[in-house]
């Protein structure tokens, strides 16, 4: 035996070496079938159809907003001559925000071969489509003229004109409708073989034949893991980039600006990092009820949920650290503007959004340094709404503050919202929980199959002791029986 | 457990494949073909309140243009001549012709002849007859033969693309000042030499900004 092993080994019964099981109870390769599908196939239950009601009516709420919005013109919202850009961008820029932790969560920490990843990473990229769906009404309905709203797309036209490739805002287009579609074919792809358990699973013919068709013949044959597992690689490197690049260049849209307060170098990390936090924030705040409402305790474990609060500590710290540099940097350039665009965030008519902005996002995350709070679930509920707060208001401050007051004194003025304006954020959560809502009930919530891959038992070398396929010599394995018995009850 | 879908559902993804291909070069062509001014507004041929001939009156009587169209050379839009202008002659010639009922109609009563209008520009698009005639952009270089039109048509797209097109390379399409309303006009062998040292001594600079036009 080693003897400087001896000198760092633990004194005490806990082995820091070796993490808790991913999926606790100990189930059985069905039992997480089971657990999972269920959901899908049982009775639409009552709470279902209030929460879908409430999120749908709220959907209305959007579509009555944005008709209106078409019939009258944005008029109708609080926008006025400094403040070109008011709710409609800041709300696109909070979804498109949202929409990054479902693709770092499948794609980058796929890469990174974090496993605990798959307990969260079905719910995680359906919400990031969702987000990203929000996110894109919002440009769409500020153009105005909706019913250009193709000239943004380059195509040869009878006015030989292209759109301004010189533009970020046309940037944009292209990279959030990328990242739209790489991350809904990635979503797809990842669901291929639940669908095949689902179908498999149905006992009605039209759900066999839907389920059949959404499947695309899946039969689980080796080949089509193998090149199932090729695809699922490829995408995740072809997403990886993306998750980097579509909010760097939502950030130019205001860097590439000379606006004080949005021309800084510092905007395409600081808003990653943003992003990161707050979609994050997102999954936290959806998971947690999740994994209560559908007794999903044992795949999403609180070492799960840890592990994310960590990143949000670790995301919000830089964001803070962003803040804070974008104050330095306004006092060491000696621009005047651009210290007069800090000092009047902090203490000019905006310092309440500012404020709480700055609270939500840098300081209450501290609390996660605790590790006892860190693990409390209704602690993080609550910060993890407190974080989508601070973010929301993040956009509204990079916004509407920096424009309100720029070069000419003379222009300066006062941006309040109108009721269409706030109607029409609320109806963009409507949208989101109403797709979430949809998504709960028709698609299997967990990648059976990931989790599956990473329990002990799939390890190879799990029956290696004895080698004649029997359970021996594992704690897993030994207490597996009385496990499955706890988990039956949960279902 | 047995088989969900027939053996012929195995032709499903090359059918949707090829369906989808096709479908989408369907569109892109039936898009590209009627989905333009080409097609959706050239040959655009109103009925008149009177059934004036253009080819009767510019072609074979060989008016000028600017006979009727009186202000032309000096204001931006190129109007539409009052009834007192058909009656300068119209008094004496044929004063009981039954087409011109509307005409004399008119003259009675003081009421305008409704004309309707051909040749639309989007009220975002400011257009100048008068800068065009008098650097010497010929009537027919838009309005196309309309010496030889009964009833007056759109023969141009007028879509911005067309614009710019000249815009672009004025020296393919002006003509000298004494020759703007000639129908028919055919430039001599040499009219780009020409043109081109036009275009530099009377400093001809279509501009191709946006708010040269949309303003």
């Amino acid at each position: 035996m080693n003897t400087a092993n001896t000198d760092i080994a633990p004194t005490s019964d806990v082995d820091y070496h070796v993490d808790d099981p991913l999926v606790q109870g100990n189930p059985t390769f069905h039992e997480i079938t089971e657990l999972v599908s269920y959901h899908t196939e049982k009775k639409t239950p009552l709470a279902w159809w209030g929460a879908f009601g409430i999120a749908s009516g709220l959907l209305m709420v959007l579509l009555v907003m944005v008709a209106y919005l078409f019939w009258n013109g944005i008029g109708v919202w609080g926008l006025n001559n400094p403040v070109g850009w008011g709710f409609a961008i800041v709300n696109f820029v909070f979804w498109v925000g949202i929409g990054h932790a479902g693709t770092l969560i499948s794609a980058i920490l796929f890469l990174f071969r974090q496993k605990w990843r798959t307990a969260i990473n079905r719910s995680a990229e359906a919400m990031t489509l969702f987000a990203v769906m929000c996110a894109l009404i919002f440009p769409t309905i500020h153009v105005g003229r909706i019913w250009a709203i193709y000239w943004t797309l380059p195509y040869p036209n009878q006015m030989a004109m292209w759109p301004q490739f010189k533009s970020p805002l046309l940037w944009d287009v292209f990279a959030v409708s990328v990242y739209f579609m790489v991350s809904i074919m990635f979503w797809y792809v990842g669901l291929i073989p639940d669908l095949a358990t689902l179908r498999d699973r149905a006992t009605r013919k039209l759900r066999q034949k839907v389920l059949g068709v959404m499947a695309m013949g899946w039969t689980g044959a080796n080949r089509h893991w193998r090149n199932y597992e090729k695809a699922y690689l490829l995408l995740a490197a072809l997403a990886t980039p993306l998750v980097l690049s579509v909010h760097s260049v939502v950030s130019f849209d205001f860097a590439v600006s000379i606006v004080p307060g949005w021309h800084t170098t510092i905007f395409p990390p600081y808003f990653v990092a943003g992003a990161i936090f707050s979609g994050f924030a997102m999954v936290m705040t959806l998971m947690i009820v999740a994994r209560k409402v559908f007794g999903l305790q044992n795949i999403i474990t609180v070492n799960h949920l840890e592990k994310m609060n960590l990143i949000i500590l670790l995301t919000g710290s830089m964001v803070g650290f962003a803040y804070i540099t974008e104050f330095f940097i306004a006092w060491y350039s000696g621009v005047l503007y651009e210290q007069y665009a800090f000092s009047n965030r902090a203490f000019g008519p905006y310092a309440w959004a500012y404020w709480i902005m700055m609270s939500c996002n840098l300081l209450f995350p501290q609390f996660f340094w605790f590790k006892r709070l860190r693990r409390s679930v209704p602690f993080m509920f609550v910060i993890s709404i407190l974080v989508n707060v601070g973010m929301w208001f993040e956009r509204f401050v990079i916004v509407v503050i920096s424009l309100h007051r720029d070069y000419l004194p003379s222009a300066w003025d006062y941006y309040s919202p109108t009721f269409v304006d706030i109607l029409t954020l609320l109806g963009s959560f409507g949208l989101f929980f109403t797709m979430f809502l949809l998504f709960l009930r028709f698609f299997p919530m967990v990648a059976v199959a990931e989790v599956k891959a990473i329990l002990p038992q799939s390890d190879p070398h799990f029956y290696d002791h004895s080698g004649d396929g029997q359970l021996v010599d594992h704690d897993l394995a030994v207490s597996g029986g009385e496990a499955s018995g706890e988990r039956a009850e949960i279902n | 457990m047995p088989q969900i879908f027939p053996r012929r559902a195995n032709y499903l993804p090359a059918i949707s494949l090829i369906a989808s291909l096709g479908g989408g070069v369907f569109a892109l062509v039936f898009l590209w073909y009627y989905f333009v001014p080409s097609y959706t507004d050239v040959g655009y041929m109103p009925d008149q309140p009177v059934d004036y001939s253009h080819r009767l009156h510019a072609g074979q009587l060989g008016l000028d243009c600017r006979y009727c169209h009186t202000n032309v050379e000096s204001t931006a839009h190129s109007n539409i001549p009052a009834t007192q202008t058909c009656m300068n002659c119209h008094a004496q010639i044929k004063t009981e012709s039954l087409p011109l009922v509307g005409v004399r109609e008119s003259w009675a009563t003081g009421n305008s002849i409704e004309w309707v209008r051909v040749h639309k520009l989007p009220d975002y698009a400011h257009f100048s007859h008068s800068i065009h005639i008098n650097n010497g952009v010929g009537c027919e270089t838009c309005h196309g033969r309309v010496d030889q039109m009964e009833q007056v048509r759109q023969e141009k797209t007028l879509s911005m693309r067309w614009c710019l097109d000249c815009h672009r390379a004025p020296e393919q399409h002006l003509r000298p000042i004494s020759e703007i309303t000639t129908m028919g006009y055919e430039q001599p062998i040499d009219f780009l030499e020409r043109n081109l040292s036009r275009v530099r001594e009377e400093n001809i600079r279509p501009p191709t900004n946006c708010s040269a036009c949309h303003y």
